[in-house]
């Protein structure tokens, strides 16, 4: 058996391995196809040969006695009856041909310009940079000769077909290059023509890229499977290794037997092509091969390649143990670092506890639970380490036997500390650390707070759940990737985490102007956050008592808070009357009390929420994660308290406001048709730096553009303050006065590249128009509301608009994914040292100080350099311009 | 090639400032950083800023760059061959 010494690697080098090298490192010749015999045990220099490693356990392994699992493998060999090409060296193969003289091999240079290429050669080299310029320089020139100036040999042109198949142009007819002649050539090359053309002739003889011999991988690494009917299943590749024996044998028969040469250059073509299926099934141009069930065959360069190749699939990334997938769904009345974990899974999965003096009356209560009985244990590990799997029968009995020292699986329970992942994982705040909540049902909860961090939706999104094994990884999960660690995004230096849509609305309707809640109103909207205690009234209303809607909020902010801003609804008046905007747009906190102002996007939201922002930066992370909660459970109430709904009905405008919105569309129309005119009449004057044609078209897109964004006015000042979608769209809590404006008002232009729908038929877009129709309609204008409905024209063009639009998000997708790949495997190992430097694995100092000024990002205000403005209002409280 | 420009190299708006330091001055960077020649960032002889500032291979140049986010950065440089 071998012993693993462990060794330092000096160097690596690259090279190809020469017939010699593989007979070498071959323990044995494989010269049958066959695998097992009728007794089930492997055969004798066959593809299963036990000296080439065992994989059955109770066998030891020839060559180093080792069992399975132990024994790495070792390789054998096929001597091939013919010389084959290696496709991974066709191209090199095909440059070396046609840079070499076919009689005498030397390459086609003379001496000087090969002393002038392998001296650059030799200077790239030393420098660590790549040759391929001059070997491709090299190749080209040598390829120029058409008679050798070292024999005077003619030079004929070489064809390349398919992957492997060289040919000769004899005058008018073609000559095949067998592997054979192909390998007399590459072997008359010298020395110092081979160092010329980037190669070393100590590592990597031309020739050797063509097979003569052909290692049989371990056995190991192609292991057959046993089915459940007893049939023994083989590997692909041990498949393919069938084919390569069984043609190598028949082609060796029939040349013994003197077979025509047809019939040998056929057998010898099979054998090519099963060598070259061999080591990659997807090489093009050869019809890939495929199992008895129609499945391609994955063969070596198969295993390697790709996502779920060796390196991207098991080594880079890999499947995991202690980890749940599911779908999930919202739940508002969990706290925003809480994840709902199914029942189901939480007896799934196991936290292993080290049985002490302190915790064993504990551990016994569990193992009692057993593992049908949640919180309970599933497994008990020994202090011999053998494993005891808890079942209903023997938890009685395993709960009495348990001792000191050993271990036992227990089931997930409330308040452990599990990471949380979705896909795809582009920036940090993709896994956090969450306190499990173990609940009923199939899903995974989670508030829709922390929906900003993940991009998570609830339309069928599913995450991952990753249960920390050891008490550093809880810890360490608990200090830095905690939610509460991460509500700030180092990306902006602003909270990530915060309120979303109905948070928001209902925030917005419980602040704005002065709402006024009864003892029992406000007792209820407080009822979910941890507040304990009610502040005095603002008044009184025929002797009760009544609370304002600021005060609730007043309530959830920390005594000693002082903030001053403008809100998102202002609309900036040319002189603001800061406390008595006419708007409720100011918003002031003093001590911990909102003295006006509304509360809206800008407060609590993620990304833009500067409460949220103020308190995590002032009172610490933990008094900004129960901020958030207590802001989402109020906002929560609050649109639960005023009622908030949207439905078709709230997209009503009045007769009135319908007509204004048709005339307006009719005046923008005529305005087209005018300009429209001014154009065929020769007189349209053009813009700066534009043609004619495109200032008409820039003219009629902003003057249709000016027409829908005024139609929105219309419908917005109909709609009223009061519409639920007026809501939304002023609080940020979803959707835009644009959107409003196209439901209620005016689609408006649909686009494609920025330009209006000029695509279709020649000279017209849609066989409804007359060519050179100019005007708006047949152009892709849509005069039509949502609501009203489009007519057929309208609706296609819409179509058309609207397809632009998906085709660039998943173009854009793919795109910025591959960008983020390699950005990370370029800066993955990068890190900023305690020093303040920002340094590389190998020490070598990237910066002298991380992002120049040596500001963490997540703690800066909003990445701007603000800290002093902010200091100064706070003590204050008053805006500094 | 020092002494023969019309225009020094340094005063171009887009070149930032270079500076040789002296055997005194490099050694308290290296200590500062508590790193060898060999970790820090190079920039070749051949440079043309460093042939007019004169700087020799081993040395260490101070740059002084504008910064988007501290106004101006130190840097420190190895001439290299
Ligand atoms: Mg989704
Ligand atoms: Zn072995
Ligand atoms: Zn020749
Ligand atoms: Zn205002």
């Amino acid at each position: 058996m071998f012993k693993t010494v462990p060794k330092r690697i000096k160097e690596i080098r690259f090279g190809l391995i020469s017939p010699k090298e593989y007979r070498k490192m071959s323990v044995t010749r494989v010269i049958t196809a066959d695998t097992y015999d009728d007794d089930g045990f492997p055969i004798e220099m066959g593809l299963m040969d036990p000296r080439m490693g065992v994989i059955d356990p109770g066998l030891r392994c020839k060559t180093c006695a080792g069992r399975a699992g132990e024994c790495p493998g070792h390789f054998g060999h096929v001597e091939l009856i013919a010389p084959v090409i290696h496709v991974g060296f066709a191209k090199l193969i095909r440059k070396i041909l046609r840079g070499t003289c076919r009689e005498c091999s030397a390459l086609l240079l003379d001496s000087n310009h090969k002393k002038k290429y392998l001296e650059q050669i030799r200077t790239m080299r030393k420098m660590g940079q790549p040759i391929e310029d001059i070997t491709n320089e090299v190749f080209k020139e040598a390829r120029k000769p058409k008679i050798c100036m070292y024999c005077g040999a003619k030079q004929l042109d070489v064809k390349v077909e398919k992957p492997s198949t060289y040919v000769e142009k004899m005058g008018d007819h073609d000559h095949k290059l067998m592997p054979s002649d192909i390998r007399v050539r590459l072997e008359k090359i010298s020395n110092e023509d081979i160092e010329v053309i980037g190669m070393d002739p100590n590592n990597a003889r031309p020739e050797w890229v063509i097979l003569t011999v052909l290692p049989v991988p371990p056995v190991t690494m192609r292991p057959s499977i046993t089915l459940e009917s007893g049939q023994r299943s083989e590997d692909d590749l041990t498949h393919k290794l069938v084919d390569i024996i069984r043609i190598n044998q028949r082609f060796q028969e029939n040349r013994e037997a003197g077979a025509p040469q047809l019939i040998i250059e056929d057998l010898w073509e099979l054998l090519q092509y099963h060598v070259t299926t061999f080591m990659d099934n997807a090489v093009s141009g050869v019809p890939p091969a495929r199992h008895r069930s129609g499945r391609p065959l994955k063969t070596l360069s198969q295993r390697l390649k790709g996502k779920e190749g060796r390196f991207r699939g098991s080594l880079s990334g890999k499947r995991v143990n202690f980890s749940a997938r599911t779908v999930i769904s919202p739940d508002p009345n969990l706290s925003v670092s809480e994840v709902g974990v199914p029942l189901s899974i939480a007896m799934e999965m196991t936290i292993p506890v080290n049985v002490t003096t302190r915790n064993i009356e504990e551990v016994r209560e569990y193992i009692r639970r057993g593992p049908d009985n949640h919180p309970g244990a599933n497994y008990i590990e020994r202090s011999d380490r053998r494993r005891i799997k808890i079942t209903d029968i023997n938890r009685e009995e395993m709960a009495e036997t348990i001792e000191l020292g050993w271990k036992i699986d227990r089931q997930l329970k409330n308040g452990d500390i599990v990471l949380f992942n979705r896909q795809p994982s582009l920036h940090r705040m993709s896994i956090m650390a969450h306190n499990v909540k173990v609940l009923p049902h199939k899903t995974f909860r989670l508030n829709p707070a922390v929906c900003p961090p993940y991009n998570a939706d609830f339309d069928g999104d599913e995450m991952n759940m990753h249960v920390l094994q050891t008490e550093e990884a809880r810890a360490e999960a608990m200090m830095l990737i905690h939610v509460q660690e991460n509500i700030l995004s180092p990306r902006f230096g602003g909270p990530i985490i915060g309120g979303i849509h109905d948070h928001i609305s209902g925030m917005y309707l419980l602040t704005r102007g002065d709402s006024r809640l009864s003892k029992s109103e406000i007792l209820d909207m407080l009822s979910k956050t941890k507040i304990e205690e009610l502040s005095e009234p603002a008044g009184e209303v025929d002797g009760k008592p009544y609370w304002t809607g600021k005060q609730a909020v007043s309530h959830i902010l920390p005594s000693g808070l002082n903030m001053a801003y403008r809100a998102g609804i202002c609309e900036n008046c040319d002189t603001c009357k800061k406390e008595n905007c006419d708007l409720d747009a100011y918003v002031l906190v003093k001590d911990g009390q909102l003295l006006s102002g509304t509360i809206e996007e800008k407060a609590v939201g993620a990304f833009k929420g500067l409460i949220v922002d103020k308190i995590i930066k002032d009172y610490g992370s933990a008094r900004g994660l129960q901020f958030i909660n207590d802001a989402t459970m109020l906002g929560i109430k609050g649109v639960m308290h005023y009622g908030f709904s949207f439905g078709i009905s709230d997209e009503d405008i009045p007769n009135e406001a319908s007509i204004q919105i048709t005339e307006l569309l009719g005046e923008a129309e005529d305005k087209v048709m005018n300009l429209i005119l001014v154009y065929n009449e020769g007189n349209l004057e053009p813009l700066p730096g534009r043609t004619v044609d495109e200032t008409l078209e820039l003219k009629i897109m902003q003057e249709l553009g000016k027409a829908r964004d005024t139609t929105g006015n219309i419908a917005g000042k109909y709609l009223g303050l009061e519409n639920a979608a007026v809501v939304m769209a002023k609080s940020g809590a979803r959707g835009s006065m644009l959107n409003l404006t196209q439901m209620a008002g005016c689609v408006g232009q649909q686009a494609v590249r920025g330009e209006r729908i000029r695509r279709g038929y020649a000279g017209r877009t849609l066989s409804n128009f007359h060519t050179g129709d100019l005007g708006a309609a047949a152009h892709g204008f849509v005069k039509n509301s949502y609501k009203s409905g489009l007519s057929p024209t309208e609706y296609f063009f819409h179509a058309i608009g609207g397809r632009e639009g998906l085709v660039d998000t998943a173009v854009r997708t793919s795109q910025s994914g591959y960008l983020q790949r390699r950005l990370v495997n370029a800066l993955q190992d990068l890190e900023v040292q305690y020093d303040g430097t920002v340094k590389d694995t190998r020490g070598m100092v990237v910066q002298f100080k991380y992002g120049e000024d040596g500001i963490d990002p997540m703690k800066s205000e909003f990445s701007k350099p603000q800290a002093i403005q902010w200091i100064i209002e706070s003590v204050t409280s008053k805006e500094v311009k | 090639m020092k002494g023969s420009n019309k225009f020094s190299l340094l005063d171009h708006n887009l070149v930032p400032h270079h500076q040789l330091l002296s055997e005194n001055e490099a050694s308290q960077v290296l200590k500062k950083y508590n790193i060898n020649k060999e970790q820090l960032p190079k920039i070749k002889v051949k440079e043309p800023v460093i042939q007019e500032i004169g700087g020799q291979v081993s040395d260490i140049v101070k740059v002084i760059r504008t910064s988007q986010t501290a106004r101006e950065a130190e840097f420190y440089r190895l001439v290299i061959e």
